[in-house]
C-alpha cells in the first residue's frame, strides 16, 4: 500500500487543512503535534467523504492538542528543579542537616544495596510530595458517590495518618462505566445465593477440580454475549493477559505491540520469548511499515519466515482515551495474515450500541479478531478476565494455558456478578435496563466531554471514550488539582510521570452510567473554578465541531 | 502513579559519568570516535538487498503462518479433567461429581473453610455495603478499608512491619520478584518450585541458578563458585543483589525445605531470602505462621515471604510480608499490585474472617496435623506405588514405583486410578503440569491433599478405597501394559 493509499490520506487532510482555513494542530496518533506521517481522523466529516472502505470515520474524532510551548518549557523546567532540589535535599540528609525520615535497611552489612538509588530518590524526593493524591482509602461501594476516608500528615506527607472522619465525594475515578458496582436490586441477591451455596473460593485450578457449573455457564455466556465461537474466563484480568499470551506464540514469532499497551500485555508478551517491536501509538502507517517489513525480511539474522504475527492493541487506551483504530487494522491483519488481539478492558460493556466493545462501536464482525480478551473488573463491577474467539483457540488455551492449570479458578460470587450484569446488558434479565445504561453512558460521555472543551480545557481522546483525561502539565499543579478537586467533593485520579510522558502529567475521569446529568453538571462546575484557581485552561484549539451539534435530552 | 522502569539503571550511569577522572573521559571519548570510524569504514558489511514493491507483494501473498492454536482434540485429558468432573456446588469437604457425593481429597482446603458458615456471613455483609468489584487499582480509589484491614492483620499475624496484598495468589510471587531482582542479579532457585516462581524468575530477567531440590551441597557449590567469579570482578559483586527463591512446603514434592541450613547459606554468602509459602501458611507451626515458626527461624531473617491466599485461606488472593522499607517498594513496583485492579472487598473480607478463625482455633492446626499423619501411615504400603511428601504436609504426591518409560502411558493409569475413586466416592486428581513449560517436570502423580475437617473414620475409608483403587488397576495394568485405555472407558 504504502504509497497509493497512504498518499491520498494525507493529501485529504490537506485538503481539510485549507477548506477549514485554519491550522489543525489536533493530530491523530501521537501527541505534541508530531506529525508522523498519518494525520487521519482529525475531522471525521470531511475524511468520511473521500474514505472508499466505510463509514466509520464519519463518526470517528480523536482529540490530541499539542503541548503549547512555554507550557512545555516550564514544565521541564519544574522538573528539573524539583531533581535539583531533591539533590539538595539529600546532601542535607546525607550530611544530618536535615533529618531524613525515609526507611532503610537494618543491619544488612555485605548485603548489596536492595534498591536502584534512582528509585528510591524518585519515591523521597518527588512521588512524596504528592502521595495523598493516590491510593486513596474508601469505605464503601465505588458508586456514583463514595466515602474517602480523610488522611491528614504531620510530616509533610512521610506518614499518613486516618483522622476517622469520611468525606462523601461524586466518583469520577473508578472505573464504573455502567454503574454495576453498586447494585444491590439486580445481582445482590443472585450473588448472595451463590455465596450461600458455593462459598468465596475454591481452592482449586480448573483441571483440578476447581471447575465449577457456574463457570461453565459463564464461559458460554460470555461466547454469547460477544458473538465468538467459545470463551474462557479467568479471575483477575492483569493474569488473563500475562497467563494467556504465552500460550499462543512463541521463539520464532512477532509481537507487534502499540507503544501505550497496558503492562500487562507487555509482561504477557514478554513471557512469550517472541521478538517484540513496537509500533507509533495508533499509528496505521507505521504499522503497516513494520508487519511488511517483517513479513519480507523474516526473523532477524537467519531470515526463515515468522512463524506466526500477531499485532496486541487495546480497545480503549486508558490514559489516552482513544480507540484502536479497528478497521484499519483489521484490514491490515487480513491483508498481511497477522493474528489480532484485542484487549477490551476498558470498552468490552463501555463502548458499542449493544455494550459489545469497540468492535460492537465500529459495527465489525467478532470472527474478524483472533483474539478477544477483555475484563470484568470495569463495566461489569467485578473481577477477572475472559478470552474469547474460535473453538479450536479456546479449546487450546484450556488444555495448555498458565491459567488453566496453575491457578485458582474464579471465585464464586464474583462469577455469579458477572453472570448477572452480563446478562442484564443483553437484556435477557430486565429487558430495558442495559440498554438504558449504555445509552446513558453514552450521553454522559458527550454532555462531559462537551463541557470541558467548551471551558478551554485540553482534552485528549475519542469524543465517544468514557476515559477523559484532561492535561495539567505541571507537576507541581497535578497535587492541587486532585487535592483541590477533593475538597471540593470531586473524586478524580491524576496521573504523571512515569506512567506518562514526562510532560504531560493529566487528571483523568472516568464517566459512568450511574451519574445523572445533575452531578455532570456539578463535577463541570467544580472543575471550572478548581481551572481558573490553577490556571490550567491551555487550550488555544477553537471548540470541536461536534459539540455544537444539539445533544438530545439525557435518557434519565 | 509513579511506577519507575527498570531504564532508571541510566541514573546511575550518569552518576558514574560526572564522577570520572578527565584523563578517562577523554581517553574514553577516543576510543568511541575510533570504534565509530570504525564502524562505517567497514566495506565487508553485506550490501541490504532492496526489494521492489512488486517483490515484496509476492512475498506477503506467499507468506503462509503457522496456525494460531494447534488443534486439540476433545478428548485430550485436560479438558476431560475438566468436562468429565465439572462440580456443582460448594467444593468443600465433600464434592458433588456428576451428581454423586465424593469426600474431597483433591483440593487444597486444608482448614475447610469452603462452606464456612461464619466465613460465608461476612462475606455477604461485605457484598451488601461494598457490592462485588472493586473497579479500580489500589493506587486508584480501589483501596478499602478492608484491604487495609487485612494487611493489617496478615503483617501481625506474620509478626512483621507490613504486609501487601495481590488480587490474585499466582501473580503474587511472579511480581514479587522482579519488583526486586533485576536484570544482571543472580537468583539461586530450588529446582522444585512451583510454577508461579518461575514465571517470576523469567520475567525478572536475573541470571537464574538452578540447585538441586532441597540439596544445600549443591546449592553451597554454587555459592561458592560464584565467589570466585564476585572476586574476579568485585565492583561488579557490590552490586549485584542476590536471592534465594525457595519454598515452605513444596507444592510439586511435598517435602519441607530445610530452612535452617539456608539461613546459615544466607549469612554465609550474603544472600537474601524469597520465601513462599503458599502451602505452608496456615498449615505449619503451632499457630499456624508457617516454615520459620515451624523450625524456630525467626521471620525477620527472611526478607520476604509471600503466601497465596488460595489454599488454606480458602479465599482469592495472595500476600507479600515483610519489613516496611522492602514491602512498600512493591506498592510502586508491584507489576500486579499497580497494574490490577484491587481484590473484590467481599473476597478480603472471606480471608480475613478465615484468619480469625484460624488464630482463634489453633486446634484446627492440629487436627490438621493429625490427619496428615494417619493419611501418611495408612497410605504407605501399597505395591508399585511411591509415596512423596513429609507426615507433615498436607499434600501427598502419590507417584508409581516403576515409571514407564512414556509419560503419557503413566498418567493414564493414574487418570484410571482416579476414575475408579470417584465412582467409589472420593475425589482425588493427579496434579497438573504443562510438560514443555516446567523447568523441571515432577514425575506423574496422584495429589492428595489433606483437610483437618475429614474424620478419622473418613480418612480411614477413603484410604481404604484408594488403595484398593491403585492395586486393582496396577494389578490390571500389569497383565496387559497399554490395555489402560479400555479399562478407562469402561470404567468412564
Ligand atoms: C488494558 C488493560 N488490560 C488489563 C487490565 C487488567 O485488568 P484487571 O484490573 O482486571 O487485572 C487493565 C486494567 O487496568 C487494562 O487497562
Amino acid at each position: 500500500m504504502a504509497t497509493g493509499r497512504g498518499e491520498t490520506r494525507t493529501s485529504t487532510v490537506e485538503n481539510t487543512k485549507m477548506s477549514n482555513g485554519q491550522p489543525r494542530n489536533y493530530t491523530n496518533g501521537h501527541k505534541n503535534g508530531h506529525t508522523n506521517g498519518y494525520k487521519n481522523g482529525t475531522n471525521g466529516k470531511t475524511n468520511g467523504k473521500s474514505e472508499k472502505g466505510g463509514r466509520w470515520q464519519d463518526d470517528f474524532e480523536e482529540y490530541f492538542e499539542e503541548t503549547p510551548y512555554h507550557i512545555a518549557i516550564l514544565t521541564y523546567l519544574g522538573y528539573a528543579l524539583m531533581v535539583f532540589i531533591g539533590h539538595v535535599r539529600d546532601f542535607l540528609r546525607y550530611y544530618g542537616i536535615e533529618q531524613d525520615k525515609s526507611c532503610t535497611e537494618s543491619n544488612q552489612e555485605g548485603f548489596s544495596p536492595l534498591l536502584v538509588s534512582w528509585e528510591s530518590f524518585y519515591t523521597r524526593n518527588m512521588y512524596r510530595h504528592a502521595r495523598d493524591c493516590w491510593n486513596r482509602p474508601i469505605c464503601s461501594a465505588p458508586g456514583s458517590t463514595f466515602d474517602v476516608m480523610e488522611r491528614v500528615s504531620h510530616d509533610h506527607n512521610w506518614n499518613l495518618e486516618m483522622t476517622g472522619k469520611t468525606l462523601k465525594v461524586m466518583n469520577f475515578g473508578s472505573y464504573n462505566y455502567l454503574g454495576f458496582a453498586e447494585n444491590k436490586e439486580l445481582c445482590g441477591r443472585d450473588v448472595q445465593r451463590v455465596t450461600e451455596k458455593y462459598g468465596v473460593g475454591t481452592c482449586a485450578s480448573r483441571q483440578e477440580l476447581g471447575y465449577l457449573d457456574i463457570h461453565r455457564e459463564l464461559d458460554s455466556l460470555v461466547a454469547d454475549f460477544l458473538g465468538t465461537e467459545a470463551a474462557i474466563t479467568v479471575p483477575m484480568g492483569f493474569a488473563t493477559n500475562s497467563m494467556n499470551m504465552p500460550a499462543l506464540v512463541s521463539k520464532g514469532c512477532l509481537i507487534l505491540s502499540d507503544e501505550l499497551n497496558h503492562a500487562s500485555l507487555i509482561l504477557g508478551s514478554r513471557l512469550t520469548g517472541a521478538l517484540i517491536r513496537v509500533y507509533k501509538h495508533n499509528d496505521m502507517k507505521d504499522l503497516e511499515h513494520k508487519l511488511r517489513d517483517a513479513v519480507c525480511e523474516g526473523q532477524p539474522r537467519t531470515h526463515r519466515p515468522w512463524k506466526k504475527i500477531l499485532i496486541v492493541v487495546e480497545g480503549v487506551y486508558s490514559m489516552e482515551g482513544s480507540l484502536a483504530r479497528l478497521p484499519e487494522i483489521v484490514s491490515l491483519k487480513k491483508k498481511y495474515k497477522a493474528y489480532l488481539y484485542l484487549d477490551e478492558a476498558h470498552s468490552v460493556g463501555a463502548m458499542g450500541p449493544h455494550g459489545r466493545g469497540v468492535v460492537d462501536h465500529f459495527g465489525l464482525d467478532p470472527h474478524d479478531v483472533d483474539i478477544m480478551m477483555g475484563t470484568f473488573t470495569k463495566s461489569f463491577g467485578a473481577c477477572g478476565g475472559y478470552i474469547a474467539g474460535s473453538k479450536r483457540l479456546i479449546r487450546h488455551l484450556r488444555a495448555n494455558s498458565h491459567s488453566a492449570i496453575y491457578s485458582c479458578s474464579m471465585s464464586p460470587p464474583v462469577t455469579q456478578q458477572i453472570i448477572s450484569t452480563m446478562s442484564c446488558i443483553m437484556g435477557r434479565t430486565n429487558p430495558q435496563e442495559g440498554r438504558r445504561r449504555i445509552q446513558q453512558l453514552k450521553w454522559n460521555t458527550r454532555y462531559f466531554r462537551k463541557g470541558l472543551h467548551e471551558r478551554g480545557f485540553i482534552i485528549y481522546g475519542n469524543k465517544d471514550s468514557p476515559v477523559v483525561p484532561l492535561l495539567i502539565y505541571m507537576p507541581s499543579k497535578i497535587a492541587l488539582f486532585s487535592r483541590e478537586c477533593l475538597k471540593r467533593g470531586l473524586g478524580t485520579v491524576v496521573a504523571g510521570f512515569p506512567a506518562t510522558p514526562i510532560i504531560e502529567a493529566r487528571a483523568r475521569f472516568c464517566l459512568s452510567a450511574s451519574h445523572n446529568k445533575e452531578m455532570l453538571d456539578k463535577a463541570l462546575d467544580i472543575v471550572e473554578e478548581v481551572g481558573e484557581l490553577l490556571q490550567i485552561k491551555y487550550s488555544r484549539q477553537p471548540v470541536p465541531r461536534w459539540t455544537s451539534e444539539a445533544l438530545e435530552p439525557s435518557p434519565e | 502513579m509513579a511506577i519507575i522502569p527498570a531504564t532508571w539503571d541510566m541514573y546511575d550511569l550518569i552518576q558514574g559519568f560526572l564522577q570520572a577522572p578527565a584523563y578517562h573521559l577523554i581517553f574514553e571519548a577516543l576510543l568511541m570516535v575510533l570504534i565509530a570510524k570504525l564502524f562505517f569504514s567497514k566495506s565487508y558489511k553485506p550490501e541490504k538487498i532492496r526489494l521492489s514493491e512488486k517483490e515484496k507483494e509476492v512475498l506477503v501473498k506467499e507468506w503462509k503462518p503457522e496456525p494460531l492454536a494447534p488443534d486439540v482434540p476433545d478428548d485430550h485429558p485436560a479438558l476431560q479433567a475438566m468436562e468429565k468432573y465439572c462440580v456443582d456446588g460448594a467444593v468443600g469437604k465433600t464434592v458433588n461429581i456428576n451428581g454423586k457425593d465424593c469426600i474431597n481429597m483433591a483440593t487444597l482446603d486444608f482448614l475447610g473453610f469452603i462452606g464456612n458458615k461464619e466465613i460465608e456471613e461476612e462475606a455477604i455483609k461485605a457484598l451488601n455495603k461494598y457490592g462485588v468489584g472493586s473497579c479500580g487499582p489500589r493506587g486508584f480509589y480501589g483501596t478499602m478499608d478492608v484491604h487495609l484491614d487485612l494487611e493489617d492483620r496478615l503483617a501481625q499475624f506474620m509478626q512483621t512491619e507490613e504486609a501487601i496484598l495481590y488480587s490474585y495468589g499466582f501473580v503474587t510471587i511472579a511480581s514479587a520478584i522482579p519488583a526486586y531482582s533485576k536484570r544482571g542479579d543472580i537468583l539461586f532457585a530450588d529446582e522444585g518450585i512451583g510454577f508461579a516462581a518461575q514465571k517470576g524468575c523469567v520475567a525478572s530477567r536475573s541470571t537464574v541458578k538452578w540447585f538441586r531440590h532441597n540439596d544445600m551441597e549443591h546449592l553451597e557449590e554454587l555459592l561458592k563458585e560464584q565467589e570466585v567469579e564476585d572476586k574476579k570482578n568485585p565492583k561488579k559483586a557490590k552490586v549485584t543483589r542476590k536471592f534465594f527463591v525457595i519454598e515452605g512446603i513444596y507444592a510439586n514434592y511435598g517435602d519441607i525445605c530445610p530452612l535452617p541450613a539456608i539461613m546459615e547459606l544466607k549469612r554465609k554468602y550474603k544472600v537474601r531470602i524469597f520465601l513462599e509459602e503458599s502451602m505452608s501458611f496456615g498449615v505449619l507451626g503451632a499457630t499456624g505462621r508457617g516454615v520459620t515458626e515451624h523450625f524456630g527461624v525467626s521471620i525477620d531473617d527472611v526478607e520476604m515471604v509471600v503466601a497465596s491466599l488460595e489454599n488454606s485461606m480458602a479465599s482469592i488472593g495472595g500476600f507479600c510480608c515483610g519489613t516496611k522499607f522492602i514491602i512498600d517498594h512493591q506498592r510502586l513496583s508491584g507489576m500486579g499490585y499497580c497494574f490490577s485492579a484491587s481484590q473484590p472487598p467481599m473476597v478480603a473480607v472471606a480471608a480475613s474472617k478465615a484468619m480469625e478463625l484460624m488464630q482463634n482455633n489453633p486446634v484446627m492446626l492440629v487436627k490438621l496435623r493429625e490427619n496428615c499423619e494417619r493419611v501418611h501411615k495408612a497410605i504407605k504400603d501399597i505395591e508399585g506405588v511411591e509415596v512423596r511428601g513429609s507426615p507433615l504436609s498436607p499434600v501427598i504426591h502419590l507417584q508409581l514405583s516403576e515409571p514407564a518409560a512414556d509419560r503419557d502411558l503413566d498418567m493414564k493409569t493414574l487418570l484410571m486410578v482416579q476414575d475408579k475413586a470417584i465412582s467409589q466416592g472420593v475425589a482425588i486428581t493427579p496434579a497438573r503440569y504443562l510438560d514443555n513449560e516446567e523447568h523441571l517436570l515432577p514425575q506423574p502423580s496422584i495429589r492428595l491433599s489433606v483437610s483437618s475437617q475429614l474424620s478419622e473414620e473418613e480418612i480411614d475409608k477413603s484410604m481404604d478405597i484408594i488403595k484398593a483403587v491403585f492395586r486393582s488397576v496396577l494389578s490390571g495394568n500389569t497383565a496387559g501394559h497399554g490395555g489402560g485405555g479400555d479399562s478407562a472407558e469402561a470404567h468412564s
